[in-house]
């Protein structure tokens, strides 16, 4: 049975029809065409997928589009400033040479921007911990875990987050 | 005009940490991997796979499921094999020790009467959409006999086990040596001391972050194809499945790979759903799609490792090592994947000195075949498990020699004076500093201080223990003439073209493909400089068979020794035609013309004209020598490597053990490495990073594990195969010692991308025996869980009765 859903995706409204058993992350990527969000698993374990759903980090294979109804979702193609402006995170992961393959970068970028909501200064502890739901294969995570203490100290110093698209 | 052409910016050049280019289509989402493409019209394939281990099939009737909704085809081996699809063909032939070639059983896309694995391919449905094709394989029929099955490497050739093929008696693919068996046997003979050890290399899953996919294309106008794919090398693809399983002409199949999530190995081969797609797509002449699920590709993805070894080694009275001799049953799963033979024999058996003196070798390798999913390279690929026989059997030799296991090796390491050295196993080290590095690598652990840090450890109640790991291995497989003789059935060269384009900017491509490497950067430095162009300048393509020349692709650490080096011949070759044309603008001799940073100049005058300028003569040609030089600016080079490259380097590590729980935490990971001359030392490091964790993953976490009854993949997800996650990891200290260039290529550059993974599961085993020493124990079997950690220090607190 088609289902039909509403929500906002990267600050524009969206409605499509879908099969009922249709996931968030296969609404994203299959009906919307935002192909930023990747899948690695079908056991909800490697974060390739982490989008935010109303401003928290989510796994988006581990969700229903239908659940998704009436939400604000952001994906890797909404952090930036609409100017092209990397978003602090973004920039950092470059910089500290983050990504390797790319394959896990969308979603280790977005569940680090969530960490950084929570906990503005994590320790490296509570980066790896945090990040323990996120598999890189290529990183090793050492070049990851800098970029995201780096990114902490930029945030802290002053420079300001360009406000991600939807949130 | 823009930036000056002529000068490349002095941050970019060789030895600078360019930050990479490919990361801004990466960070921001708008990567294409091959699941993000969709062509017109296309449908999707859904792959039945086996249940059983072993079963031989009686029947299919996919009578329900061609009703499905959305089913458009149901095909099974019956149909390829009615059109006379070939077998996936293996490229590396191995001989016997009588000489006789090994057995090469048949291994079709899709059975026919017989399935070998949990996971091979049944039928192929294809639907409108994913779903449908799957649900619709649900309603598949088969009838399956169950056959026993057997999957374990030690007791594969044992006379009373299941048979994987008809033509593999006691399931020997191959039984192969190399190396002096009589100086071996003679070297044991007047040995002070000799030292066994019994191990088992365990079975690993590669699990690149991307599921393989792929897109099948037919033109019925033209009669093209157009394959799609998740490959570290579309050129071989291009060549294996059209030459020997499709029958395309190369001309007529095109092969893209397009940004590729990872391979380390699993994306080398020829795969069963690469065909499938494509001759499917031409059948119904509509593109197909087909992307795999995790489970999917814990079941068909090739495995890593899997050896199962005694080794022996022989001292004299100071500690010098007289002979080593290694005796490999090593498993190749149900078929022969694209390169699995040469994998435990000449990227195994040849790196068994090490970096030790050591003058006598011997080593059998028997090559087994089991109800498994097929084993070939993954990351470090017959490297890591020579290097992790080797250094822990020093380290088990230390101990009951009483040496201190750095002197130990200290006294065995090949010296740099003795280079270039013949080990007594086929290859020829042409550079490295060995006992240099060494030190370096004690000196920056602290090694003295070692027993403090162990006492601390102590005062809390855990054990430490310290790793030391020298390593070697051999990258950039060649030369092709050489391989050849060895059984290899493809060339080892490495294509480029560089073309200059009219206005200044630059092409290259290449043969090799990037799939985390950071070519497109790294290469592009290499360009700029040598052409004396701002790096934005030149773009770097990889990855389509209809752009760039037949090269050979990514694996084993070639793509900067071989690949870069073919880059610089094309840039020489530029560079040499660039300069008749400037003799010519110049009015002067070609010999006295200098270039330098992006410039000629008449030697000993102030005429100079810059690349660019030249670049737009060769393609307008009015002033022009027409009479002796073709217009234009574009260079093709072939680069043949001489030698292999030999990386090398040491790591330590130190970790702690909690005796309570068997748990260990890795307190500290240092390496120093000889890659000879770095590009870019920011991507080498996260080359190192990310070897070392799958080094430690093999260590400590991920073991690929099948039921020894039922044939079953016990470790089929992410849920039972432990990944290594960023919890599970310290931070690590990685330096490198440029001082041993490599000696036979232009850059003198040896390779980084296999390093960490080569010695790291050696350093961590090292340091974990070493941390339960005082338990008495001697050696236990990767991966060092909580629980094998802890039974080993109960049973070994079990007092031992005198016997
Ligand atoms: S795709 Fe792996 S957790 Fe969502
Ligand atoms: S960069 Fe490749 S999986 Fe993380």
């Amino acid at each position: 049975m088609p289902i039909t859903v509403s929500l906002s995706v990267n600050g524009r409204p969206v409605t499509k029809e879908v099969e009922g058993r249709t996931l968030l992350v296969q609404l994203l990527r299959e009906h919307l065409g935002l192909t930023g969000t990747h899948v690695g698993c079908d056991t909800s374990q490697c974060g390739a997928c982490v989008v935010h759903v109303d401003g928290k980090s989510v796994k988006s294979c581990t969700m229903l589009a239908a659940q998704a109804q009436g939400a604000s979702v952001t994906t890797i193609e909404g952090l930036a400033a609409p100017d092209g402006t990397l978003h602090p995170m973004q920039a950092a992961f470059r910089e500290h040479h983050g990504l390797q393959c790319g394959f896990c970068t969308p979603g280790m970028v977005m569940s680090a921007v969530d960490l950084l909501q929570h906990n503005p200064s994590p320790s490296e502890t509570e980066v790896r911990e945090w990040l323990e739901g996120n598999i890189c294969r290529c990183t090793g995570y050492h070049n990851i875990v800098k970029a995201v203490l780096s990114c902490a100290e930029t945030m802290k110093s002053g420079a300001k987050a360009p406000a991600a698209a939807a949130e | 005009m823009t930036a000056p052409l002529d000068t490349a910016p002095s941050g970019t050049g060789i030895g600078k940490a360019v930050r990479r280019r490919e990361d801004q289509r990466f960070l921001t989402g708008r990567g294409t991997y091959t699941e993000d493409i969709n062509r017109p019209g296309q449908l999707h394939a859904y792959i039945l796979r086996s249940p059983h281990a072993h079963a031989r099939i009686n029947g299919i009737d996919t009578s329900a499921a061609r009703e499905a909704p959305g089913v458009v085809a149901i095909f099974t081996g019956a149909d390829m094999a009615a059109d006379k699809v070939g077998s996936l063909p293996c490229g590396w032939q191995i001989h016997n020790k009588d000489g006789t070639p090994m057995a090469e059983p048949p291994h079709p896309p899709l059975v026919t009467d017989t399935v070998r694995h949990v996971g091979d391919q049944v039928a192929v449905v294809i639907a409108e959409t994913k779903n449908q094709a799957k649900d619709a394989a649900e309603l598949i029929q088969v009838d399956y006999e169950p056959l026993p099955a057997v999957v374990s490497t030690a007791d594969a050739d044992a006379p009373d086990q299941p048979q994987v093929h008809p033509n593999a008696p006691n399931n020997v693919c191959y039984d192969w040596h190399l190396g002096d068996k009589a100086a071996v046997d003679a070297a044991f003979a007047r040995a002070a001391h000799v030292t066994t050890l019994d191990l088992v290399n365990n079975r690993l899953v590669p699990n690149a972050m991307e599921p393989r996919a792929y897109i099948g294309e037919y033109e019925p106008s033209t009669g093209d194809y157009t394959l799609y794919t998740t490959s570290q090398n579309p050129h071989v693809i291009r060549l294996l499945m059209g030459a020997f399983v499709l029958s395309i002409p190369e001309h007529k199949l095109r092969v893209v790979a397009p940004d590729v999530g990872g391979g380390f190995g699993s994306k080398i081969y020829h795969y069963a759903e690469e065909a499938i797609v494509t001759w499917a797509s031409r059948k119904l002449g509509r593109p197909i799609k087909r992307v795999a699920e995790r489970s999917e590709s814990f079941l068909s993805d090739a495995h890593g490792r899997d050896h199962v070894t005694r080794a022996e080694l022989a001292l004299d009275k100071d500690g010098r090592f007289l002979g080593l001799r290694v005796a490999t049953k090593a498993n190749m799963g149900a078929y022969l994947s694209t390169f699995a033979p040469a994998i435990p024999t000449y990227l195994y058996g040849t790196l068994l000195a090490g970096q030790y003196a050591t003058p006598a070798i011997y080593v059998e390798v028997k090559a087994l075949f089991t109800h498994t999913v097929p084993v070939d390279a993954y990351r470090g690929a017959g490297r890591p498990e020579a290097c992790y026989l080797l250094e822990r059997i020093v380290d088990v030799a230390a101990r009951e020699t009483g040496i201190d296991r750095a002197e130990l090796r200290r006294r065995n390491l090949i010296r740099p004076e003795q280079m270039p050295y013949a080990t007594p196993v086929a290859l020829t080290y042409d550079s490295g500093n060995f006992p240099r590095i060494l030190e370096r690598a004690l000196e920056l652990a602290d090694y003295k201080g070692f027993a403090a840090r162990k006492a601390e450890s102590a005062r809390r109640g855990k054990l430490r223990g310290l790793g030391l790991c020298s390593y070697i291995e051999a990258c950039g497989i060649a030369p092709s003439n050489v391989a050849g003789a060895l059984g290899a059935r493809a060339g080892l060269y490495e294509s480029a073209e560089v073309r200059f384009h009219p206005t200044g900017s630059v092409t290259v491509f290449t043969g090799t493909h990037s799939h985390g490497q950071s070519h497109e950067t790294t290469f592009a430095q290499i360009v700029a400089e040598k052409l004396g162009v701002p790096i934005e300048n030149v773009d770097i393509v990889h990855g389509d068979t209809a752009k760039v020349p037949m090269g050979m692709g990514t694996y084993g650490s070639r793509s900067l020794p071989v690949g870069g080096s073919a880059i610089v011949k094309a840039v020489d070759k530029v560079v040499a035609k660039a300069r008749k044309i400037a003799a010519h603008m110049m009015e002067a001799a070609e010999a006295d013309i200098e270039f330098k940073d992006g410039r000629f100049s008449v030697a000993g005058t102030d005429k100079s004209v810059g690349i660019a300028d030249v670049a737009l003569t060769a393609y307008v040609p009015h002033n022009y020598p027409l009479e002796e030089l073709e217009p234009g600016l574009d260079e093709k080079a072939f680069y043949d490597p001489k030698n292999f490259t030999f990386p090398n380097g040491t790591q330590i590590s130190e970790v702690e053990i909690d005796p309570e729980t068997g748990v260990v935490e890795i307190a500290s990971f240092i390496a120093v490495d000889d890659f000879g001359r770095i590009v870019n030392p920011m991507v080498v490091e996260g080359q190192v990073h990310g070897g070392v964790v799958q080094g430690i993953g093999q260590a400590l976490y991920e073991n690929c594990v099948y039921d020894p009854e039922s044939g079953q993949l016990v470790t089929g997800s992410f849920m039972d195969y432990c990944m290594p996650r960023a919890d599970d990891v310290p931070s690590f200290t990685v330096q490198t010692d440029e001082t041993s260039p490599c000696t036979h290529n232009p850059l003198g550059v040896k390779g980084c991308g296999e390093a960490g993974a080569i010695g790291g599961s050696a350093c961590i085993m090292n340091a974990v025996v070493d941390a339960l020493s005082e338990h008495g124990i001697r050696h236990i079997d990767m991966p060092a869980t909580p629980n094998r950690v802890w039974q080993a220090i109960q049973a070994a607190r079990v007092p031992v009765a005198a016997e």
